[in-house]
Order: C-alpha cells, then structure tokens, then sequence
C-alpha cells in the first residue's frame, strides 16, 4: 500500500456514492464544500440548504484491507440558517463556502464553517452514558408521592447507545461587509483568518467579539476598484505567513511579522501573460478561484478557469508547473461566458505526499495530475459506473480534428454538469468528489 | 423539580412531602434538577452543591455524589465552570484533608474540556486543594495525576499539567522532584503550540519554586529554546517568563544567563514579540538592575521608540515616564537628556494617533524628574506642539495630565495654548470628548484659579449646559458647576453662576428651563440655605406655573430635593402650599412627583 502516494499507477476504482438519486436536484442538496479532517476519518460536506453532514470511516473493516472501510453518515446538522439585513435590505443566503477542521485537542471533533457572512465553531462530541435516577419522579415522568421519599437518591450515569451532538460553541459574525470566500486555521492553533472579497481578518478561536484586520483593498472611491480577493489561506507550518489571490491572477504572500497591517506583501507571483493568447477573456480566465499550500509548505497550487500552476515559494516570476485541465475549452469561452460557467470557481486539492494534484471540470469529469511523472488523467464521477470496486475508465475528450472511438465530443459536453469541490484524505488514496448534489467516494484498488 | 413544576402537583402529596421529612424534599428538589432540562436550574443546583453534600453527609459525598459529577462533563460551560469552583472548596464536605484526595477525580475529567475558562479553574481548584494534601497523598495521589495530565494523548490535559508542576514540587521527595523536571521539560517541547504556549506561560512561575542550581542547569536552557520558538505565540510568552527568571538569578550571571536572549527578543522579526517586551520593559528594568539597564536597555528602548511597526511604538511611549524614573539616579538625567528625548521629540510627531497619544498620556510626568529648567527648555516646546495635535485624544491626554507640570513650572506657562486647546475640544464633533473635557474642567478650574476661569472659561461652562449632543454631557455639566462652586465658594456662585442659571428660567425652549432646575438640584446644597432660599426658590416657584408638564413635575422634584436646605417655617408656609396646588394638576406624573415630594418632605 503506497500511502498516500500513487497517481497514475493507481487504479481508481468506486467505492460509493451518497445523496439522492433521481435527476430533480433540490437547490438545497447543492453540495457546496467537502473536506476530509487531519486524520482522514472524518468527511465533512456543506451544501446550499446550509446544512453540514459529516461522514466517519467505518472501522471494523480495517483487519482486511481489499474490503477497505467505508464511510457512514456520523452526524447532520444545520448550521445557517437564511437571514435577512434589514439594514442593507441583502438576503443572506445560508451555503455553506467553506468547511475547515480544527486539529483535535480532545475526544470531541471541532470545525469551523462559514456562510457569507457569519462563521461558527462546531462541536461534534460522542455520548455513550446518561443519568438515570430522580427522587420526585420515575424516570418515565410520572410524580411519586413525596410522602414515600424517606431518603435521598443521587443519579448514576448508566450505559446507552452512542449519541453524536453537534453544538455551536462560538458564533464570529459582523465583521465582514463583502462575502466570505475563504477561511483557513493558523499552525499556531489558536487563530484563524477568514476573507472576503476585500478584507481579511484574523480571529482568535476563543475570542468571538473582535477580529483584527490584516488586509484591506478596498480602494477609497469603489469606482476605482480593479481586482478581488478570490482565495486565502495560511502556511502549514510557518504561523507568520499567508497567502491570498487575486482576480487578476495574482497572489501574494505576506509576512504577520513585519507588521500589524500587512497591506505590503512580502511577495507577490506573478507569471507575465502570453501575448498571443490575449483575448476578451483573458483577465476573467486568469482570475484565480483557489490556493492551496503543499502539505510540506514548499510550493503552492493555484487554480484558474484553464489551468492548475505549481508555485514554488521561492520563485516569484513563474509556475514551476502548468497543467492544462480543458484546454479544448479555450475554442469555447464565448459561449460559456453567454451560460455565465466562466466564472465557475473550481477548486483544487494536493494528496498525501504531494505528488498529485486533483480538480475538476465539467460534464462530471474530473482530473489527476501527476507530478512526478507529469502525466495526467481525466476521470468521471457517473452513476454507470456505480459498482462496487468497478475500475474507473480514463475518458478522452476530443479537441477537433477526427474524434476516435471512445473519445467524447466537446460539443457533448454537459456544462451543467460540473465537479468544482473535491477532497484527497490526507494519508490514503481515498477522495470524495461532490457532482451536483451526489458525493462519490473513490479509492485506490487493492488486489 | 422548578418551583413551576412544584405547583402543578397536588396538594395532598406536597402536604405530605412537607409532613414526612422537612428537611429532605428542598434537597431532594436540588439534587434531582442537577439533571433538569433547564440550563439554569443546574447551574443553581450546582451552586447549593454544597447543600447537596451536606445533606448527603461525607461518605455519600465520596462513594456517590462525586463519581456522578465526575461523569458530568458534557454539561454546558456555565455549569462546568461553577461546578470546577465548587470542588476547590469541598474539602470538608467529604471529610476533611485526609479524604482530599476523593476531589481529584472530577477535577481531572474537568481538566481536559475544551474549553479553557472551564480548564483554568480547574486547576485553580486543584492548586488550591494541593495545598490541603499531606506530603504523603501528594506523593501518592495528586503527583500521579499531574504526570497522568502530563502525558495524556489531548493537548488539553497537557495545558492543564503545566500549571500544577510548581505547586507539587517544593513538597515532595527529590526522586519525585526530578520526574518532574522531566515531565515540565518534556512540556516545553511538546508537538503541539498550545502545550508550549502554556508550559512557556509558566516557566517563570516554575522557575521560582526550583532550587538555583536547577534554575541554571534546566529553566535556562528550556527559556532558550522556547525563546526561539518558530511559533510567534510561544516566543512573545518566553519574554514575560525571561523577566521572572531574571529576578531569581544572581546578577553576574543576568549577563551570561538571561541577557542574549532577551537582547534577541528585543530585536525579534516579530512584531508582537518586540511589542510584548516593549509592554514588560519596567518589569525587565526592575528584575535586572541598574548596570544592564544602563548597557543595554538604554538603547533597546530608543529602538522599541523607533520600531517600524506602530503597535510596538506605542507600547514603548506608554513605558516612557516609568522607564525614566526607575534610572539610576546618578545617570538619570544625562541619559534622559541624550538617549531618550530625541526619541522622544521624534514621537510627538508620529504618523500615527496611537502613537502620540500614548505619549501624550505619559509625556507630562518627565517634567517632575527633569524638574524646572528643562521643562521649560525642553519638553514645554513638545506640549505646546501636542496641544495642537490634530488629533483631539493627545490634546485631551495632555490636559487631563496638566497637574504634573503645574507642580513644577505652574500652569501659565502653558495658557497661552491651553485656552484655544480647551475650547477646540469643548466644541469636538464628538460627544464623548465634549464629556472628557467639561469632567477636566473642575480640576483645570483649580490649577488656573478663579481670575483666569472667569475671564476665558466660565461662558464656556455655561454654554455645556444647553449641548444638544447628549443628555450625559448636560448631566456632567451641572456637576461641573457643582464642583466649580465647591472650588471657589459660594460667594462666587451668587456672582457669576447664579444669575446665568436663572435667567435659563425664561428661555422659550422647554428642555433649557428644566436645566435650570437640574443645576438648582446641584447647587443647592453647595451654595446654602441663604442662596438657595434668596434667588433660586422663587425660579422654582415661579416654574411651577409653566405650561410644560415635564417642567412642572419636575419642579416637583427639585422641591423634594431641596428641601432638606431650606428652614421648616419656608417649608410650611410657602413650599407646601406650591406641592399642594401642583398635587392637584391635571397631569398624572405631575401629581404623582408632587404627592411623593409632600410624602418625602413630611409635609402631609
């Protein structure tokens, strides 16, 4: 077993596949974040109804390993609720963006979640004993005559089947006026920023009445304004530094401990735009839609509209690497931008040890990339190929030309089929990859 | 069971409850809503444990009451924070010191929950019941929980150890006392930032209870390495740990032992690191004495002065009075004179408010250790320039601290500016520094004397009165006024104050003649029965006829108020006769005000 390893050389292959299967989607059932936490045993989804469902791996199975354990619903809750600004007259949607685990500190499970506005701190706790005993009441309620207690009785905890509790435990809210793309916890363990479109603030997890801002672009006349904040999020290890990206397609990184405002990057990558490919779309295809430090705090991936770059931290003037995801888009932008699917933000995910990367497309299609090998490999999340431990086929799309057989046609590409959320545990080859309101889980095949 | 609930039950069986045994039933109520529905009712119930173990007696406190409060931590913070308080004080409820040891389960399980309030006073009530161990269950008991907390697989519990290692450590064994330097020292490397955040936060306290030697070989050498953390958290709590090791260590050995990695946070890349010793500067200055502070500290604080970062600045400028004053006194003032005020002039015109008023805050009190002549050459010059700041909080800050430099140079000096500066700020566009400023004004009133406050400021006193900004700043008016007349006495009062109060009494608009009665109030009793009785009671009398219902009643209300001023035959024969006549208004709270005034003054 290559722990976390792999790519290419790995054969995928279905494990299963949650969420309702008839084609009528509910708005609500949107799947809108998935994220696996820091041991890989738990699997949390956020979807538009603002609700967050967190999947645990089973672990009976684990004593055989080609019948590798599979993951059941652990706990449902609602976390937003819709909300109405009365003083904006803005609705507030609940969609859950963003899902971030916190390191665990003791037997319960911690996570932050965030719609646009307002994001909340949730525990998830086990409970496997309750107190059984009154001196008024039997326990079913019913009154005992008081003139037959003639001595006291203190309640005794007594075993009962295991109760999962989500509760809040903290609400940070008021502190963004633009909507919240990104939240991300700081290697210290203690703090945590969260961005929207032109501020970031820096939270203390135990403080929920004060955030400190770190950032802030908003230009003092917004007819002036040129770019967005897209993504943000901090170094794995480095507690100082983050990053955040751009619409314009760039990122900068920038340092806590040159000062308290950082409105100075400290760097800033950049790959200078290629003259020949310039177009109408050019500034809203470079504009990126996610950022993603390594697992080893090395290099960077971000991901615009066509393309995933591999930064390297050291390097400031150019990628490292480029993938291409659906160059053969590049004929079609004018029609996605009329369908409004170029401003799909797509976001993208590092395995274990670094080696691959992850993201999606459209049509249900969704891409490996090698790095190792540089090669790459287009699968597809698809109720056909629901069997259990059936192997995924690679597809082909075809650019032009002659289409071969088994090759699909990027005319018959369903846009309205897209996979922008996907998550890579963080040891094994295991990811779950959200279609619309489906959550297919894949892994590794094992002889 | 709530007292609700109580209710619905019939009365035969509360009867009999009350007739069987009258001490068990409340006790039985509290016991059972330990686990009622309601938050509230818990947390009441877990206030009156005390009750509960009492009536349960010492052995069924141990043998059931604890076991139960031990499994209880799923419960809300509220109730786990009162419950951890509780058991720090429960000694006796379960059989004195020698039965101690029974409190330790609970307060462990309570001494792993997330939540950090809840955990720190566990191990507050731990501490405190360490105390209560004899040697020997300290070894046997409370020892093997700490290490049990030491080495748990949650950061949570590890948090918690560190603060327990030094209340153990002076009362047990040396083989003990060396397991647990390990185990602190284990602590302070610890994967997590949280265990070396809390193992750095109590290095200085641990360090105190050890004996020097083992300061020297161990607490040094983990201050190092924590010092030189990669987390910015841990090495800004390494700083306040540096400065209470420094008190505990012979002076030759500051500069070896201490000194290089202070001198490194002070330089530190991190902003919060140099801003945390900027923030302990004068507790680092006491603990190491008068030759480092010359050597070293001199210059570190002219760069914590000149930080690039803002935050670290105006932490240094707060130190800057303290710093100067704890000089040795031979060097004080050369050092001040070249090292510090040059730095310190650059303040006065920093970019950044923060910065400037935190100066301005401090910056008066150097003239008292300067004394006369520099003042006046020196530092008169940068208060003259921070009296016109732009900014209205260092203005403010300067005034409010105008008693250290009338202590030495007297306060005409400063005049000139101080009048503009004062009247600026009187009529700021924000009502908090208008409220500043007329609650300086008595004080103010009394460094300028009586000649000068009525030549410039008194027409401002009286224009506060009539502020449309807030009902606060009306309120700290009369006040004022009031202080005003304490100051220059009552004379002064009838000449200047009075007669402007008074002639509110006709103003056209409603709100101005009630605070004529609002100052009347004031300043009755500070101006005596003669004033009072002469000038103001026939306003008051005269507004009992106005056609403001708000006014009338409130005449009523001065009337109550006073009263105790004026003679008893005043009282009979001409306030009574007003009270009765408004008793009788058409207006309710007219009546109301006036019926109670008659009943306050016993004039029924």
């Amino acid at each position: 077993l290559t722990a976390g390893g792999g790519g290419n050389d790995v054969q995928w292959c279905f494990s299963q596949v949650k969420g309702a299967i008839d084609d009528d989607v509910a708005e609500a059932d949107i799947i809108s974040t998935v994220e696996f936490n820091h041991s890989g045993e738990l699997l949390a989804t956020g979807d538009k109804g603002g609700r967050v469902v967190i999947f645990q791996q089973e672990t009976e199975n684990k004593s055989q390993p080609q019948c590798r354990s599979e993951y059941n619903v652990y706990s449902t809750f609602q976390s937003h609720e819709p909300e109405f600004d009365y003083l904006k007259s803005l609705e507030i949607e609940e969609k859950i963006n963003k899902i971030r685990w916190l390191p665990q500190k003791n037997a319960a499970q911690f996570l932050l979640s965030t719609n646009d506005k307002t994001i909340k701190l949730w525990k998830i706790s086990e409970r496997d004993k309750r107190p059984e005993g009154y001196n008024l009441k039997e326990e079913d309620g019913r009154y005992r005559d008081a003139a037959t207690i003639t001595t006291l009785r203190v309640p005794v905890f007594r075993p009962m089947d295991l109760m999962v509790e989500a509760s809040p435990r903290r609400v940070f809210a008021n502190a963004h006026t633009y909507h919240i793309n990104s939240i991300s916890v700081n290697s210290d363990n203690e703090t945590y920023l969260s961005a929207d479109d032109l501020r970031i603030n820096l939270w203390h997890l135990e403080i929920t009445d004060r955030s400190f801002n770190i950032v802030d672009i908003k230009p003092a006349n917004m007819e002036e304004l040129t770019e967005v904040i897209t993504a943000a999020e901090f170094h794995p290890h480095q507690c100082n530094t983050f990053v955040y990206s751009s619409s314009k397609g760039t990122i900068r990184l920038c340092d806590m401990r040159a000062s308290a405002l950082c409105d100075k990057h400290s760097k800033l990558f950049e790959e200078p735009e290629d003259p020949s490919n310039r177009s109408f779309f050019s500034e809203i295809i470079s504009s990126i839609s996610d950022v993603k430090f390594s697992h080893n705090g090395r290099y960077m991936m971000t991901r615009d509209y066509l393309s995933v770059k591999i930064w390297d931290l050291n390097m400031e003037n150019r990628p490292v690497e480029t993938y291409q995801v659906h160059e053969y888009l590049r004929s079609k932008l004018c029609s996605l931008y009329e369908n409004d699917c170029i401003f799909d933000k797509f976001e993208c995910c590092w395995n274990g040890n670094d080696s691959v990367v992850m993201t999606g497309s459209y049509n249900n299609f969704f891409r490996m990339l090698d790095r190792t090998q540089r090669r790459d490999v287009t699968l597809e999340a698809s109720r056909e190929s629901c069997k259990p431990r059936q192997v995924l086929k690679p597809r082909r799309v075809c650019a032009g030309g002659k289409r071969k057989k088994d090759e699909i046609s990027v005319d018959s590409l369903d846009f309205n089929k897209k996979i922008l959320h996907t998550a890579w545990h963080p040891q094994e080859n295991i990811i779950a990859v959200a279609t619309t309101n489906n959550l297919y889980i894949f892994q590794e095949k094992v002889n | 069971m709530s007292l609700q609930e109580l209710a619905k039950q019939p009365l035969a069986s509360k009867m009999a409850g009350a007739d069987s045994d009258d001490s068990l039933y409340p006790i039985a109520v509290l016991i059972d809503e330990l686990r009622n529905e309601d938050v509230q009712l818990r947390l009441n119930s877990i206030k009156k444990l005390s009750t509960i173990a009492l009536a349960l007696g010492v052995e069924r406190t141990r043998t059931e009451l604890l076991p139960f409060l031990t499994d209880t931590i799923y419960d809300e913070d509220e109730v786990l924070l009162a419950l951890a308080e509780q058991l720090g004080n429960f000694t006796m409820l379960v059989g004195g010191p020698e039965y101690v040891h029974c409190l330790l389960p609970p307060l462990e399980s309570l001494a792993t929950v997330e939540e950090t309030v809840v955990r720190d006073k566990a191990v507050e009530s731990l501490r405190k019941i360490s105390h209560e161990h004899s040697p020997v269950d300290l070894e046997v008991h409370f020892e093997p929980l700490v290490k049990r907390l030491a080495s748990g697989d949650w950061f949570t519990s590890r948090t918690s150890a560190c603060g327990l290692f030094s209340v153990c450590y002076p009362r047990v064994s040396s083989t003990v006392k060396a397991e647990i330097r390990q185990h602190f020292r284990t602590l302070c490397s610890d994967d997590t930032p949280m265990v070396r955040r809390a193992a750095a936060s109590k290095l200085g306290e641990f360090a105190k209870v050890l004996e020097l030697e083992y300061v020297k070989s161990d607490i040094i050498s983990l201050f190092t390495a924590l010092a030189s953390d990669e987390q910015d958290s841990v090495r800004l709590l390494a700083v306040e740990a540096g400065v209470s090791i420094a008190t505990l260590l012979p002076q030759e050995d500051l500069e070896a032992l201490v000194m290089p990695t202070l001198r490194q946070a002070a330089e530190d890349k991190s902003w919060r690191v140099r801003y945390m010793v900027a923030d302990k500067f004068s507790d680092l200055q006491k603990a190491v004495g008068p030759e480092i502070t010359k050597n070293d500290l001199v210059p570190a604080f002219q760069n914590l002065l000149k930080d690039c970062e803002a935050e670290v600045r105006a932490a240094a400028a707060n130190k800057v009075k303290e710093f100067c004053e704890n000089l040795p006194e031979d060097s004080r003032e050369t050092i001040i004179m070249t090292h510090i005020l040059p730095c310190v002039k650059e303040l006065v015109s920093d970019t950044n408010q923060h910065v400037k008023s935190a100066l301005a805050s401090v910056i008066m009190g150097l003239s008292t250790i300067l004394g006369k002549d520099n003042t006046i050459e020196h530092l008169l010059p940068l208060f003259l320039a921070q009296l016109k700041d732009e900014c209205p909080e260092v203005r403010l800050n300067i005034i409010s601290n105008l008693d250290c430099v009338n202590e030495v140079i007297g306060i005409r000096q400063l005049s000139q500016s101080l009048l503009p500066a004062i009247v600026e700020l009187a009529e700021d566009a924000k009502w908090r520094v208008r409220l500043a400023i007329i609650e300086y004004m008595p004080l103010l009133a009394g460094q300028l004397g009586v000649e000068f406050f009525d030549e410039k400021l008194n027409s401002l006193c009286m224009a506060w009165l009539v502020d449309h900004g807030s009902c606060y700043n009306v309120e700290a008016a009369t006040c004022n006024l009031m202080k005003l007349v304490e100051k220059f006495g009552a004379e002064w009062a009838q000449n200047t104050i009075v007669p402007k109060v008074l002639g509110m009494a006709n103003d056209p608009n409603y709100l101005h003649r009630m605070t004529t009665l609002f100052c009347i109030n004031a300043l009755s009793e500070v101006c005596g029965q003669e004033i009072t009785t002469k000038h103001m009671l026939p306003v008051v009398f005269k507004m009992s006829n106005d056609q403001v219902a708000n006014v009338r009643f409130n005449v009523a209300k001065s009337l109550q108020k006073i009263g105790p001023v004026l003679d008893s035959n005043c009282l009979q024969t001409e306030v009574k006769p007003v009270l009765e006549k408004l008793a009788s208004d058409q207006d309710m709270d007219v009546k109301y005000f006036a019926q109670e005034a008659i009943s306050v003054l016993s004039l029924a």
